[in-house]
């Protein structure tokens, strides 16, 4: 006796929430079937091996059948064919774009190709999730790309409407779309202790003053790509270390405002000429498209090593930066070369930056370096 | 011309792409009504085309209005070659026929094409307009309306009961017609498809006439079939109960549904005599149209049950002269028509005076092509043979008028099964007697209510038995005779004291049969069936006595004719009624007493079975009071001819095998290890598992004991189909592969359904079907209903602990002695314990052999249908809601999508029905020729379930609705050829469409009438005739 054919159909499609995660996670029906049975839920329920294995299989099938769907949220509201409570289907649709950390940090700032998707085994076997959920989440991040890619307005709010997923994941969408579009370097082994929320905080703010349409929020709303005009006006900044006696009475500025606050002052002292070099060469640097691409790496070159290297503590780095770009400033000569546009715009956003969201990082060592990181967008605002 | 449809074509959404170049599709809607077509314009270039089209209006005749199907089809636009059809939609504009039901269809409806299953929607506006047709001999019956329903729908009262309609239409089927292996298989199935909407259109109107000619307005339990013939063709048939329905004044729709029975009172119907009788229109005698093929007639019946004169009480003593005049005005009045049946299982209280039993019929044809397709008289005279053997059986009951009437087929090649069944009653001889309603409400009023026993109490007379029972006098009232147990295929009757809840049993069979050809299949067909209907019936009894339980609603026995073996299912609810006496236990005798080991075993055995029953009536709550036996009276006539089934003095020895089943006399069974049948017997007893604590089920509308209902529902198809292994295929390993499947597919739903724990699975309906050599097919629907634990049962006078323990039976031990139902002791009843079953010999078995006249024990019954007995429904605590936040308000913002519900009972927990739209009758063909690609058979099968419930919701809120009540899947034919990468699927299902208001939103609006949905805009809609 074999079973042919074995099917449920619920007028309200059932949806379980743990075989969804179990799907999701690439499992096959009898891995799932497996897991489950160890989860003990033959004991709670009194039900036989074969009654979960039909279980299983009917709802990855229904699984299979909603994902055509999934891929194209809105249809999923509107379709006729699975009643689905709107609860049930904002889950549905919420986990099946979640992804996970590891799986992101690996694919983040890559092409969204097809030889990306190749190495995707490579992936598999190094964060330890299935293929299968590797695809998916791969997929996902770039049909969310191609949705948004060419779209007008901001791009949080067009990856919401078009996916309908919550605000929180919509802004990690739009972070992971900024990377692949700017092709950022994160993968080096340097860059490795920088978590994807480090990164996705740095995505916002750059796609907040960096992108064009941060520059002109009214019209032609691209907040995908860097504002060219602003890094080319970035390389003004070189005047900061060129020229002598600004770099002199720059940091003078700073150390006075800071002297008695950080603990680290003396090296920062002895240091500030070589930090303000690096940072601006860094800066001046993202005219051209590798360097664009380097620039994370850079910056922890230039920067958070040498901070790093000399253990300055996280509050000296935040104290050093808002004072070193708030110096600039009273430069008289700087102010009136550049013209105010680059620092006007960054400091809307500088006050931000000390209250910034780094307290929900601050969780292991590496934290207070990756601040270093996220201050230096600041600066560069 | 006394109509004018007017269609619009709004837009469409989701179309798949047609043109590869561009990804899009050129899409344009052809609108045909009959034989006229109007286009719409080409919208070019659009996944989401806006036709916005005028409105198309079409001249047409109120007979084609009925039964023509209004078709809509999208196509891709090409300029080079021929437009591809996209899909369709069959719009069945009856419900705009009359005038309470909808005023227009409007909404989305999905399109959907045989092959690829749904391909995008359309949105679509649909218009009658119907001037006065005054022409008296007109072939339409506009304006009768129709419901699935199995009892008076709420919201109308019946004014007047008139009696069986019946009517079937035969065609070729377009599958079989030469044209058919030039065509592709999409215009085959979109014939197929076409045709069966026309038939049953004209199924419909036909069976409208009827009604009009009988001075009814309504057809209530209307059940429509379709019997596919294959070669011979293919019969659409009908039977229902004409009505004349009263849609009660609007402060009525607010009283709470839990009507008090003062309430229902005014619900009454009286039956009315009808003074030309309701005959069929081709109801010419029967005559040899079958010409020299064989015709096998074979039908076995055997009541089960009783009959007594009045309601207890008063009446109770004047019993004699009384009674005998009662039956005769009820007799002359049922009699004056051809078949006094009713397709209805609930009544409105008073309406059934007493139950005798089920009666049932079957018949084993060979199929002959029909020739033609206008004079469907073979087909109508198998039927009313049939009619006529349930009409005497019941005569034979003492009763007049069958209640519960159902009909059904079984068909494998040239060979077809048909059944009838029924439960003879006796129905209220005032009613019958006058037609005048007013006069005799206040009286029937009184009577009613001290008449809850009173449906037990035997028809017949005690004195000149239609068959061996064993009767006792009735436990409530003490005045009345009662059998021991009752069989009946209706529902628990609302006013019956139940103790404990109720449960659903069900009996399995198999029996191989060799392969044969024509008259030889038929004969062994033939001669299989009593022993089938024999074991079915012992096994149900087995069964009850197990549980505890002394009565059986809903009964429904299937049996199912395969290429080379016959299926037998049966499934009922059994309770405890507390007006018949307990059952005795189950004894169990072995045949070598001399064996110590032996011995030992059969009191282990015995031992096993014991403690089943005790944990039984633990888990079901079954607990009479305890009645001292003088009151109880001494046990009436007949000692000696208990109902015993007498072992057959074997004439033909292969039989007997079959027959040891049976709990004979005692020693009367030679345990052998051969004798399979009966190790198996008992084995399957003690394999049933109960439910997880938590669960009920039942096969009736409700669940008999459980009256508190939360709002939650969930209503489901499943479908299992097994390939047996051909090897050493035996009855028994046949039985158990069976077993087990229906077992594990109870399981399974129990254990997806568990989140909604405390839940009773009601409406529970399994359908066998044989699809080919080795496979079976089991389709089960039924409906999930969460209750409210802790809210006390209020009709409950026992309240117990809720221990369910789960009887953990072991399964594992093999149980090898055959039972004996035994009527001395065993166990510790209060009460005398009493015989098992009731053997009745009534029937007609044409050319049976003596010896199978001595099986007749047989109560068949089919039941279908629901009924709502008007168990309290609770105020809905808006409880479970947890899950359905949607409720038929409209839509929320963000979706346009509107839900809507499915249940195959005639209500809505927690909510009252307002409107009923019309009748949902849909058919569906699907075929597939990559099987592979779509997921394999469940995966097409599942896509193709999920769309028909799709495009029933989609109708159904096109009319406004937000529910269909009384859904029911009448057939599911599924066909696969994985070799060849293909399958075929063939779906109908109906229902009726309506609209609910939660109770909890009707408090809150009081005073102002609900008017959900409808579309109030078009009036002009408005209906006529």
């Amino acid at each position: 006796m074999t079973s042919e054919l074995d099917i449920f159909v619920g007028n309200t499609t059932l949806i379980d929430e743990d075989v969804y995660r179990l799907w999701l996670d690439g499992y096959s029906v009898t891995d799932a079937v497996a897991l489950r049975v160890r989860s003990g839920i033959l004991e709670q329920t009194g039900a036989t091996a074969a009654v979960l294995q039909s279980d299983t299989m009917d709802h990855y099938r229904t699984f299979h059948m909603l994902e055509r769907l999934l891929h194209a949220p809105p249809k999923l509201l509107h379709q006729l064919i699975f009643q689905i409570p709107p609860s049930r289907q904002a889950l549905l649709i919420e986990r099946y774009y979640a992804f996970d950390e590891a799986f992101v940090r690996e694919v983040l700032g890559k092409k969204l190709s097809k030889g990306t998707k190749k190495d995707l085994d490579d992936i598999s076997t190094k964060t330890g999730i299935t293929l299968k959920s590797c695809r998916r989440q791969f997929d996902n991040f770039k049909r969310v790309f191609k949705v948004v890619e060419e779209m007008r307005g901001s791009l949080v709010d067009n990856i919401q409407q078009h996916f309908l997923l919550s605000d929180r994941l919509a802004r990690d969408y739009a972070a992971i779309v900024f990377f692949a579009n700017n092709r950022f370097e994160t993968g080096k082994k340097k860059l490795q202790y920088l978590s994807f929320g480090d990164f996705a905080f740095c995505a916002e703010l750059m796609i907040q003053n960096w992108t064009l349409g941060a520059v002109d929020s009214q019209m032609d709303d691209m907040d995908m790509d860097l504002d060219k005009e602003f890094l080319q006006d970035l390389k003004e900044l070189k005047v900061l270390v060129a020229d002598k006696d600004l770099l002199d009475l720059h940091k003078s500025l700073v150390c006075t405002a800071l002297r008695g606050k950080l603990g680290v002052f003396s090296e920062m002292e002895a240091n500030f000429k070589n930090l303000s070099r690096g940072l601006v060469n860094v800066a001046a640097k993202l005219t051209h498209n590798k360097d664009v691409r380097d620039l994370f790496v850079d910056l922890v070159e230039k920067f958070v090593e040498p901070c790093r290297s000399d253990h300055w503590p996280l509050s000296d780095v935040r104290f050093f930066l808002n004072q070193y770009s708030a110096s600039v400033h009273s430069l008289d000569g700087f102010r009136l070369e550049c013209g105010g546009t680059i620092w006007a715009h960054c400091n809307l956003h500088l006050p931000g930056s000390s209250n910034s969201p780094a307290s929900a990082f601050q969780v292991a060592g590496t934290t207070s370096v990756h601040h270093h990181a996220q201050q230096f967008f600041l600066y560069f605002q | 011309m006394p109509g004018k449809l007017k269609v619009k074509i709004v837009a469409g959404r989701h179309l798949p792409v047609m043109d590869r170049a561009s990804d899009l599709t050129d899409a344009f809607v052809e609108v045909k009504f009959g034989n006229t077509t109007f286009k719409t314009d080409v919208y070019l270039k659009s996944l989401n085309p806006q036709w916005n089209s005028e409105w198309f209006k079409f001249e047409v005749d109120d007979e084609d209005l009925q039964d023509e199907p209004l078709q809509i089809t999208v196509l891709d636009h090409d300029t080079y070659s021929a437009n591809d059809a996209i899909g369709k939609v069959y719009i069945d504009i009856d419900p705009l026929l009359y005038s309470e039901a909808a005023t227009v269809i409007s909404g989305w409806f999905p399109i959907y094409d045989t092959i690829h299953g749904i391909r995008g929607e359309i949105n679509v506006v649909v218009k009658v307009d119907l001037f006065n047709d005054l022409n008296r001999f007109r072939q339409s019956s506009c304006g009768v309306k129709f419901f699935c329903t199995t009892s008076i729908p709420k919201c109308y009262r019946a004014v007047i009961i008139h009696g069986f309609v019946e009517e079937l239409v035969v065609n070729e089927d377009p599958e079989y017609q030469w044209i058919d292996r030039i065509r592709t298989p999409r215009a085959s199935n979109e014939a197929r498809q076409r045709l069966i909407s026309l038939m049953s259109g004209e199924l419909q109107r036909k069976i409208g006439l009827k009604v009009l000619e009988m001075r009814g307005n309504a057809v209530v339990g209307y059940l429509q079939c379709f019997d596919l013939e294959g070669e011979s063709g293919l019969v659409v048939r009908a039977i229902g109960t004409a009505c004349t329905l009263d849609k009660l004044s609007s402060p009525a729709a607010f009283l709470p549904a839990c009507n008090s029975p003062s309430k229902e009172m005014k619900e009454s119907p009286l039956v009315h005599p009808p003074s030309h009788g309701c005959r069929s229109t081709h109801n010419s005698p029967i005559h040899t149209a079958t010409g020299s093929r064989l015709t096998q007639n074979f039908s076995v019946s055997v009541p089960t049950l009783i009959y007594t004169g009045m309601g207890s009480g008063s009446a109770g003593k004047e019993g004699g002269p009384f009674k005998a005049l009662l039956r005769q005005q009820t007799q002359s009045a049922l009699e004056q028509r051809e078949f006094p049946f009713f397709t209805l299982t609930a009544f409105p209280p008073g309406f059934l005076v007493h139950v005798g039993g089920v009666v049932s019929a079957r018949s084993v044809k060979l199929l002959d092509r029909i020739h033609n397709p206008d004079e469907p008289e073979t087909r109508d005279a198998w039927w009313a043979e049939i009619r006529q053997e349930i009409k005497s059986h019941a005569k034979a009951l003492g009763c007049h008028a069958v209640v519960g009437y159902s009909e059904s087929t079984s068909i494998c090649e040239e060979v077809c099964i048909l059944s009838a069944s029924g439960t003879a009653a006796v129905l209220n001889p005032r009613f019958l007697q006058d037609g005048t309603v007013e006069g005799c409400l206040e009286q029937r009023l009184e009577e009613n209510l001290s008449t809850r026993c009173g449906f037990c109490h035997i028809p017949y007379d005690e004195l000149n038995m239609p068959f061996p029972a064993h009767l006792t006098y009735c436990y409530n009232c003490r005045k009345q005779k009662v059998p021991d147990v009752l069989f009946t295929t209706i529902d628990l009757p609302t006013d019956a004291t139940v103790i404990g809840k109720g449960c659903l049993i069900q009996a399995r069979l198999c029996r191989l049969k060799k392969k044969a050809q024509a008259e030889a299949n038929a004969t062994a067909i033939s001669n299989l069936l009593p022993f089938m209907e024999y074991e079915v019936h012992t096994q149900l009894m087995n069964k009850l006595k197990l549980k505890g339980m002394n009565a059986l609603f809903g009964l429904r026995i299937q049996i199912t004719v395969g290429e080379n073996m016959l299926m037998g299912l049966a499934s009922a609810t059994g309770v405890y009624l507390a007006a018949l006496p307990t059952p005795g236990g189950i004894q169990i005798a072995g045949k070598t007493p001399n064996d110590g080991s032996y011995e030992q075993h059969i009191s282990h055995m015995q031992k096993k079975i014991n403690d089943t029953i005790a944990k039984n009536k633990e888990l079901y709550e079954i607990n009479p009071p305890e009645i001292s036996e003088e009151i109880i009276g001494s046990p009436i006539p007949e000692p000696r001819q208990r109902s015993r089934l007498l072992r057959s003095q074997s004439e033909s020895s292969d039989e007997v095998t079959e027959l040891d089943l049976s709990h004979g006399k005692k020693d009367a069974f030679v345990l052998e290890i051969d004798d399979t049948d009966a190790m198996e017997d008992v084995h399957s007893l003690l394999t049933d598992v109960p439910p997880p604590s938590g669960f009920y089920s039942c096969n009736t509308e409700i669940m008999p004991g459980i009256n508190n209902w939360t709002s939650e529902i969930q209503m489901f198809t499943s479908v299992r189909v097994i390939r047996l292994s051909s090897l050493n295929l035996t009855n028994q390993a046949l039985n158990k592969n069976f077993n087990d499947l229906c077992e594990n597919l109870l399981k399974s739903l129990y254990f997806k359904l568990r989140s909604m724990i405390p839940c009773c699975l009601c409406h529970v309906n399994f359908t066998v079907s044989l699809p080919e050599d080795e496979l079976i097919q089991v389709t089960v629907t039924a409906v999930a209903i969460t209750f409210d634990k802790n809210q006390a049962l209020q009709t409950t006078k026992t309240p117990v602990e809720k221990s369910l323990q789960r009887a953990s039976t072991d399964n594992e031990e093999l149980l090898q002695f055959p039972l004996e139902l035994c009527s001395d002791s065993l166990h510790s009843h209060p009460f005398p314990p009493v015989k098992a079953t009731s053997v009745d010999y009534s029937s007609f078995a044409d050319r049976c052999s003596s010896w199978i006249e001595l099986i007749k024990l047989k109560a068949q019954t089919i039941r279908r249908g629901s009924i709502k007995t008007t168990v309290t429904v609770e105020k809905a605590s808006p409880v479970g809601d947890g899950n359905f936040r949607n409720r038929s308000a409209p839509p929320c913002a963000n979706s346009t999508v509107g839900v809507v519900k499915m249940t195959p009972l005639s209500f809505i927990p927690g909510a009252k029905i307002t409107k009923y739209l019309g009748i949902i009758n849909m058919f569906f063909i699907r075929e597939t020729t990559s099987l592979r690609e779509e997921g394999g058979v469940s995966g097409f099968l599942h896509a193709f379930i999920a769309e028909v419930f799709a495009m029933v919701r989609a109708h159904v809120a096109a009319l406004g609705g937000n529910a269909v009540v009384s859904y029911i899947m009448k057939q599911c034919v599924f066909m696969e050829n994985p070799n060849k990468n293909q399958a075929q699927c063939l779906i109908n299902v109906s229902g009726d469409a309506v609209v609910f208001v939660r109770e909890s939103d009707l408090e809150v609006v009081s005073s102002q009438q609900p008017t959900t949905n409808c579309q109030s805009s078009c009036t002009e809609g408005e209906v006529t005739t």
